[in-house]
């Protein structure tokens, strides 16, 4: 049963690029998406003003609505602004938002110790949904006189400061804190508030923090995010920072303060503010609610414009890591994901000649006019290459983050004591996750739910047997919000409309010469099918399987390779299909090779992509 | 639907342009509000914190931070010379004293009894900011900087590198298209801005710089010679501080795109007029276009501002095609169909119908056009 107040709900993220907004409504029953719009983001000269970008995307909303229902009398903004509450046809009952726009969140976080405290910090920083544009600790080699000037440039939106456990020395905490006091650092917008520092370290040094910064910052004193070597507390920095970024970053950035007051909906009956949730911790809240009600090992990605966020959830102990790579993205840091992989990596991944100059140029004037989008089949190609790029290297900056926390004492079993894991050691294990999400423009909007399927499995190299989704249209973000107001409403649409299960992929570990037989697979298909094939190393296989239904298999791996039940064991499980199917696929983990001459790669990747149907046959003959 | 919004470039022949000029720190403001101010001219300034030099005193007299305090020699906020001595033990019976000399000349900014780090403060360094263009001094924000504002031709690049200069414009060329080759710059366009049609290739850019021209402003630019200009390949567009002797705005894009022919016009009619220009460019949040802002003769604002205006796509507008295929072309949008149409890259995208110049017309997608200014 709904919530009687809530039947029509207006949802948008403002991105850097594109400000996207969803329709979800209550019909027949259940909570659907059932209309998108969406319209530049405007927080360029000469609008300056984020609103602008929000109300031209309600308004295709509104127009599509009316298309939809052939009923001129829906309307949802009067006087440029949201109608709330629902009034019939006018009007809605809640708006929420997300908002990546305006940089996002950017801070700096400190610790005594860069691995221990230090990793904790940007942990709590990075759930949070901030980008971190540095770590400052005791020991991180540099000079004390480098990291104040550091401090001083940077100019963050907020300063985490961690160190030290409960009870423990004050001294390097204590010198931190002077380095931040000497720097006086200024906050990145607007010159007239002192920036905000929070100190979340030893709970012993809070006298002398206070004594050095109180006077110089808007000094915020939390729990220690690191009590104890052996535990992490993140959470109540967490909700100070997201506290501090509603108060003071969104108030600065332009347009903010009137899209705070229109961000509202029925809060135990009553009309109320709701607040605006930065992108990553909205996307961070599904991604832990879907590990939370399938009990699974999670692991996702939201590719925008800017950034790229890798979100995991492993282990039994549900352990929750976000990563953001601030400067990997498909519009504005397209450039960069160039720069950082360089021209051969992105090449490796196209079937066919491109000339250098050109390749360059349109990288070039992509990240100029960030929401063109590729109208040729070949910049399709070219812009599906890099997006493989951005998300490996998105995903190697996640998995030596999501670590387990280091510097803890364990007592071990002798049979432990031969295991390789020690303290620090990353916990994605690609051979034990069970389902790999993808999110955002490139992933969401590709014209075959195939080449999203070929991204994922080239970029994140899934080991075992694997289940992949895709976010339909990219509303993973505006569902996280309304989770906060409405858990059903968000659930609903999530399963219904949001996650598109694209079908399942099987990769054995290991290499072993192409001539061999890397996988023999026995699979008998929902319609009671059976397919059996013993496929050589370096192929790839779909066979397809509907949405919804499960096959079962029987799955040999070719001598020396593991398919999830050890090396050489045969592994009896079942594949869930999808709108693309089940993929085979023997081209090898740890490593993954491809052929580095053009000559002997391209007619590979041909072979992939036609067995794969990832692109019309006329641009891989 | 007839119409949608488009982000589009600013290029127009008179429009009240306001400049903040402000101080990366609090400081002195040197202009009056009413100021009528030439671009040269320093508005406000400041003094940046010299850098910080710490230095451990309780590690380098070997006692304990909260016993630093009895040997120190200075005291917050006094000044200090290189070579002064800022802390020394009593020693034994007067003698084995351990000193602690100061490693440069600025103050005492903090003495820390939790550390025993004196944190020294080099001396300060004079900023100042100038007006950048000329005009009148509208605004003064107290401690900050002032705004300027004037009536102008004003140009929005979209991309560029350097930092704020000002030049005559010297345009040479005979239409949008023609390449500025290196054997037509001379010595006569010493300090002036240039202007190249749809690209400018390397070599010119290196002659310019060789006959000590301030700035470029072309069409296109080859993102190789960009490379090899600056010596390293651009990640995140954050420009405007690069110090490769020339301010250079690019109009169009990457590639060989012609000049907009209004931007064009522009340019040759204010041939000869002082102009102030910069690179900067972040393709970021906050986006910042480089600008060319040619001031008309001094004029109070009472003429009023001009409102930012929101670009509407509808039929009649004239609109460039900023992506493959017809990539720089110019058009003019004769039908803007509702629903959604799959386009080459199997997208399903809404689009546009434009005749094009050579008479062709095309479905383009809505994203890949920006509105010009007629």
């Amino acid at each position: 049963m709904a919530n009687e107040q809530l039947t029509r709900i207006i949802a948008t993220d403002c991105g850097s690029t594109t400000t996207k907004a969803i329709l979800i409504e209550y019909v027949d029953g259940e909570y659907r998406q059932t209309v998108r719009g969406e319209a530049p983001t405007t927080v360029e000269a000469p609008l300056n003003d984020v609103t602008k970008g929000v109300i031209n995307a309600v308004q295709e909303l509104e127009e599509l609505a009316r298309m939809k229902y052939n009923n001129p009398a829906i309307r949802f903004i009067e006087n440029e602004e949201i109608i709330i509450p629902r009034n019939g046809d006018v009007g809605s009952d809640a708006y929420v938002s997300t908002s990546s726009a305006g940089g996002g969140l950017q801070m700096m976080v400190t610790g005594v110790v860069a691995k221990m405290t230090g990793e904790s910090a940007e942990r709590a920083a990075l759930g949070a949904g901030a980008i971190v544009m540095d770590l400052i600790a005791s020991n991180d080699q540099r000079p004390n006189h480098t990291k104040i000037e550091r401090i001083r440039q940077l100019r963050p939106d907020m300063i985490l400061m961690a160190g030290g456990v409960d009870g423990g020395t004050t001294k390097h905490v204590a010198e931190l804190a002077e380095l931040v006091a000497a720097a006086d650092p200024k906050p990145r917008l607007g010159q007239s508030y002192r920036l905000p520092v929070i100190y979340a370290g030893n709970i012993k040094a809070v006298d002398i923090i206070e004594e050095t910064l109180k006077d110089k910052t808007d000094l915020i004193i939390t729990e220690n995010i690191r009590p104890t070597l052996e535990r992490e507390n993140l959470g109540p920095a967490r909700d100070k920072i997201h506290d501090l970024f509603m108060e003071h970053v969104m108030q600065q950035a332009p347009g903010y303060n009137k899209l705070m007051s229109w961000t509202r909906g029925p809060i135990d009956g009553k009309l109320a503010h709701i607040d605006i949730m930065p992108t990553p911790a909205a996307v961070g809240n599904i991604m832990k609610k879907l590990n939370e009600e399938e009990n699974i090992e999670v692991l996702g990605v939201d590719i925008g414009g800017a950034t790229t966020d890798v979100f995991s959830v492993f282990t039994e102990d549900r352990v929750f890591n976000r990563t953001v790579s601030a400067n990997l993205g498909m519009s504005y840091s397209i450039s960069n994901v160039l720069a950082s992989t360089g021209l051969p990596n992105i090449l490796r991944w196209v079937p066919f000649d491109i000339d250098e100059n050109d390749l360059r140029n349109m990288i070039k004037n992509k990240m100029i006019r960030p929401t063109t989008i590729p109208a040729k089949l070949e910049e399709l190609v070219l812009e599906q290459a890099i997006a493989k790029e951005a998300l490996r290297l998105a995903f190697e900056q996640h998995k030596e983050f999501a670590v387990t926390l280091k510097g803890t004492q364990k007592s071990r079993e002798i049979s432990e004591a031969f295991e390789q894991s020690t303290s620090g050691a990353t916990i994605v294990n690609m051979l034990t996750l069970d389902l790999l999400v993808g999110s955002g423009g490139v992933a969401s909007h590709a014209p075959r739910r195939s080449q999203t399927v070929m991204m994922l499995i080239d970029a994140f190299l899934p080991e075992g047997v694997t289940r992949l989704g895709v976010d339909s249209i990219f509303m993973m973000p505006h569902l996280g919000v309304l989770a906060e107001i409405s858990p059903q409403a968000a659930i609903e649409v999530f399963n219904k409309d949001c996650m598109i299960y694209m079908g399942t992929c099987v990769a054995p570990v290991g290499k072993i010469k192409p001539d061999k037989i890397a996988l023999t697979a026995e699979i008998e298909l929902p319609g009671g099918e059976k397919w059996k094939q013993e496929i050589p190393f370096g192929e790839v296989r779909l066979i397809p399987c509907p949405v919804d239904t499960k096959a079962k298999a029987l799955l040999k791996p070719g001598r020396g390779l593991d398919v999830g039940a050890g090396k050489n064991q045969e592994l009896e499980t079942e594949l869930y299909g999808g709108v693309v199917g089940i993929v085979l696929d023997t081209r090898g983990r740890r490593p993954f090779v491809l052929p580095v001459e053009a000559g002997a790669r391209v007619p590979l990747l041909k072979k992939w992509m036609r067995e794969l149907d990832i692109y019309p046959a006329e641009i891989l003959k | 639907m007839g119409k949608s919004y488009s982000q589009g470039l600013a290029v127009t022949d008179s429009m009240i342009v306001r400049q903040q000029r402000i101080l990366p720190l609090k400081g002195e403001v040197k202009a009056s509000e009413g100021d009528t101010v030439k671009a040269e001219d320093v508005v406000a300034v400041t003094m940046l914190p010299g850098k910080v030099v710490p230095l451990n005193l309780a590690n380098k007299l070997g006692v304990t931070p909260d016993m630093v305090g009895n040997f120190l020699m200075v005291k917050e906020g006094d000044m200090i010379t290189k070579g002064q001595v800022l802390a020394q033990t009593k020693g034994f019976m007067g003698m084995f004293k351990t000193a602690v000399k100061s490693p440069t000349d600025g103050e005492i900014e903090s003495v820390s009894r939790h550390t025993g780090q004196a944190l020294l403060r080099e001396p300060r360094n004079p900023i100042e900011v100038r007006a950048f263009i000329d005009g009148i001094v509208v605004e003064v924000i107290p401690e900050e900087g002032v705004v300027v504002e004037n009536r102008s031709a004003y140009i929005q690049g979209i991309f560029g590198i350097g930092n704020e200069i000002t030049g005559e414009i010297a345009c040479f060329i005979s239409s949008p298209e023609e390449i500025l080759t290196p054997d037509r710059i001379d010595e006569s366009h010493k300090d002036k801005i240039i202007v190249s049609g749809e690209l400018i290739p390397y070599e010119s850019v290196k002659k310019a710089i060789e006959v000590g021209v301030k700035g470029i402003i072309t069409g296109g630019i080859n993102d190789q010679d960009l490379k090899k200009l600056l010596g390293y390949d651009i990640g995140v567009a954050i420009t405007g501080h690069e110090n490769v002797g020339i301010t250079l705005v690019v109009t169009e894009g990457f590639g060989n795109i012609r000049m907009a022919q209004h931007t064009f016009d522009l340019l040759n009619k204010y041939n000869g007029h002082r102009t102030s220009m910069h690179g900067k460019t972040q393709i970021r949040a906050g986006v910042i276009r480089p600008e060319i802002i040619i001031p008309k003769a001094v004029t109070t604002a009472s003429d009023g501002h001009d409102e930012a205006e929101l670009p509407f796509l509808e039929v009649g507008k004239t609109i460039r095609v900023i992506r493959q295929p017809n990539f720089g072309k110019i058009g003019k949008v004769v039908a803007m169909p509702e629903e959604p149409k799959v386009v080459e890259s199997e997208t399903k995208v809404r689009i546009l119908e434009a005749e094009l110049e050579d008479g062709n017309c095309v479905l383009i997608p809505r994203a890949n056009v920006e509105i010009i200014a007629e």
